[in-house]
């Protein structure tokens, strides 16, 4: 048995000790701290809420919209017709932001159409005024109850906002952009909104 | 032993004998020594060195009334408006309780904003105690973060949408901004998830943080010994009979008195808050806060309760540049982030705005319009002032409020920016060598 000395400190032992056990302790108190900050992120219920909704597209009939559910808000799937689309080219001088430059919306919906497929408009449908929800005015003219100019497109009854058929806000509106398109993406003819197009 | 060592408290008549038993196990004499009846205080504190004492009152008034609400608040979207009304209506003295808290809110920042103001004019923040200006402006930073939570959890209109422009902003942070605001919202929308959170940080996280604050403003305020409104360091002048300062007076009896009428003063204009205009004509609770959250429908006028409209009248008028958005957030974070760079901006010889030349004077004045301004276009809309005609260079056609808040915002950010510059060249005044009254 050899006497333990005790005024003999080995100090590069010591420091070492110090700070490797200073460095794991802050490691494993890092460590801990993740499942605390991921306790934060969306829940399993508010994921399954927010999940992606789709539609096939090739049961519309052309002129048909359906609205489906998407992170509570209501998201908007018409098949337009070729007249539709004939008319949008002509909606330009009556439109406050015609090319869509302060939209909410993805970078592979582009020009009048704002959509993938010209003939499939998908947009959420809350105005982007107050957030009430525009009507569809499909027709033109005076058998819409819009007046006989009406071009065809979405009127909100809150405020009387105005937007044609690809959601862009016309002038005199209190509405400041045109409508949002939400990220969406095709898998044949079926429409996955929520998901963004492959290569955006 | 230590225990042996410490002498038998004497003086307190037929107590002496379990304050010597308490003394001898806890440092109990020493610490009111220390913090009480020895902390000398210099003699001239006028109307302005209330607000402190005040600030901690509150402080107590908001911890007692919010535990009480606890006991009938149930946090959660499909609960929380109805147990509010609950509250209100049928729940004894419910009302008093509650408007008590919401008053106290407020209360609370007037007090605050006037205790900093205190602090900027009398260079409270100058050497030696730059670490109790810190400290403050931490607990500032806690204030407006407990006043944000704790706005959402009657899950009004206000509540809501409030919550939803302020996460928003996080959103504006380029790359990691979407995510971050789910990751705080912890679902797409503001939710259920996001009350039950704010409530915990509400009740919990941040009334510990400021408990934890506050000691620390006061243990640094108490090692370095208060300002005065001139600005002379009092222990520079000791009585050499006594070992005190000269123009000290013990903090106890003379402060604890002298507070006592503040806070009389105080209560009464408090009282008549709560009990006579409580809403304070939709400053103190916004009259949309009585309509449920309806996350489809927005207000027609959103706007932050008063004590955050300054900042939020920076955001506002701060203009996208590169398609960006964020240059609003980062002009409003750092509008209250170069609070602490304060007792490094200031070059000046003197500490007290007695002793100030015309240059600080005149900052100083611009810098409180411009918050006051800003304050008030915060709380109205951009329109407020109408527009520039439309064959003005430049301005034509804009706002003529959008355009004043930049300006303003220029002159707030001003005070602080050039203030190494016209503290070093300013005519001051020469300084005392004792307090004057």
């Amino acid at each position: 048995m050899t006497a333990i000395v005790l005024d003999r400190v080995d100090d590069k032992k010591r420091r070492f000790l110090i700070v490797t056990t200073t460095a794991v302790s802050a490691a494993a108190a890092g460590a801990v701290a993740v499942p605390f900050l991921a306790s934060w992120f969306p829940s399993a219920k508010a994921l399954a809420a927010g999940a992606p909704v789709q539609l096939d597209v090739s049961r519309l009939e052309p002129g048909q919209q359906v609205t489906l559910e998407w992170r509570g808000k209501p998201v908007w799937v018409l098949r337009r017709t070729p007249e539709m689309l004939a008319q949008l080219e002509k909606n330009d001088a009556l439109l406050a932001d015609p090319a869509s430059k302060s939209a909410k919306q993805p970078d592979y919906v582009k020009g009048a159409a704002r959509s993938i497929k010209p003939e499939v408009f998908v947009a959420v449908g809350v105005c982007t005024h107050l957030g009430c929800s525009p009507t569809l005015k499909k027709e033109v003219g005076a058998a819409s109850d819009m007046g006989k100019d009406w071009p065809g497109g979405y009127y909100c009854p809150c405020h009387n906002s105005r937007f044609d058929l690809s959601g862009r806000v016309f002038n005199g509106s209190p509405a400041p952009t045109n409508l949002d398109v939400p990220p969406h993406r095709y898998a044949e003819n079926v429409v996955i909104v929520g998901e963004d197009a492959k290569g955006a | 032993m230590a225990v042996l060592n410490k002498p038998p408290v004497t003086g307190a008549g037929r107590f002496n004998g379990i304050i010597t038993w308490v003394d001898q196990r806890f440092p109990l004499i020493s610490l009111y020594k220390s913090q009480m009846s020895e902390y000398y205080a210099a003699k001239n504190f006028n109307v302005w060195y209330y607000f402190g004492s005040l600030a901690l009152l509150v402080l107590v008034i908001q911890i007692v009334s919010g535990i009480f609400l606890t006991m009938n608040y149930k946090p959660g979207a499909e609960t929380a408006f109805a147990s509010v009304e609950y509250i209100m209506r049928d729940v004894p003295g419910g009302w008093l309780i509650r408007y008590i808290h919401s008053t106290g809110a407020s209360a609370f920042f007037i007090i605050v904003y006037l205790h900093m103001c205190r602090g900027i004019m009398y260079g409270s923040y100058r050497k030696p105690r730059e670490l109790t200006w810190i400290f403050g402006v931490l607990i500032y930073l806690c204030l407006m973060a407990e006043a944000f939570f704790g706005y959402l959890l009657p899950w009004g209109q206000m509540s809501f949408w409030g919550a939803q422009v302020i996460i928003n902003l996080f959103a504006t942070i380029p790359v990691i901004g979407e995510d971050l605001a789910v990751w705080i919202r912890g679902d797409y929308n503001v939710s259920d998830a996001t009350l039950n959170r704010f409530f915990a940080l509400h009740v919990i996280a941040i009334p510990m943080a400021l408990l934890g604050l506050v000691a620390a403003h006061l243990m640094a305020l108490h090692e370095t010994g208060s300002n005065n409104p001139d600005g002379v360091e009092i222990y520079e002048t000791m009585d050499p009979k006594t070992g005190t300062p000269k123009d000290g007076i013990p903090f106890h009896p003379y402060y604890t008195v002298k507070d006592l009428v503040g806070v009389a003063v105080f209560l009464i204009a408090f009282s008549a808050i709560v009990f006579f205009a409580p809403e304070l004509g939709g400053y103190f609770l916004e009259y949309n806060n009585f309509v449920p959250a309806d996350p489809l429908t927005t207000p027609a006028h959103i706007a932050p309760v008063w004590y955050f409209t300054p900042f939020y009248a920076m955001l506002r008028a701060i203009p996208s540049f590169f398609n960006m958005q964020v240059w609003g957030v980062i002009v409003m974070g750092a509008a209250v982030m170069i609070l602490f760079a304060l007792p490094w901006l200031d070059r000046g010889q003197v500490k007290s705005i007695r002793y100030r030349g015309p240059l600080y004077r005149g900052f100083f004045a611009a810098f409180i319009v411009s918050f006051l301004i800003l304050g008030y276009l915060g709380v109205v809309p951009t329109s407020v002032w109408g527009e520039f005609p439309k064959g003005v260079p430049i301005v034509g056609g804009d706002y003529v409020a959008t355009w004043a808040a930049r300006v303003l915002t220029t002159v707030y950010f001003a005070f602080f920016v050039l203030m190494p510059w016209y503290t070093a060249v300013d005519k001051e005044k020469p300084v005392p060598s004792r307090v004057t009254y």
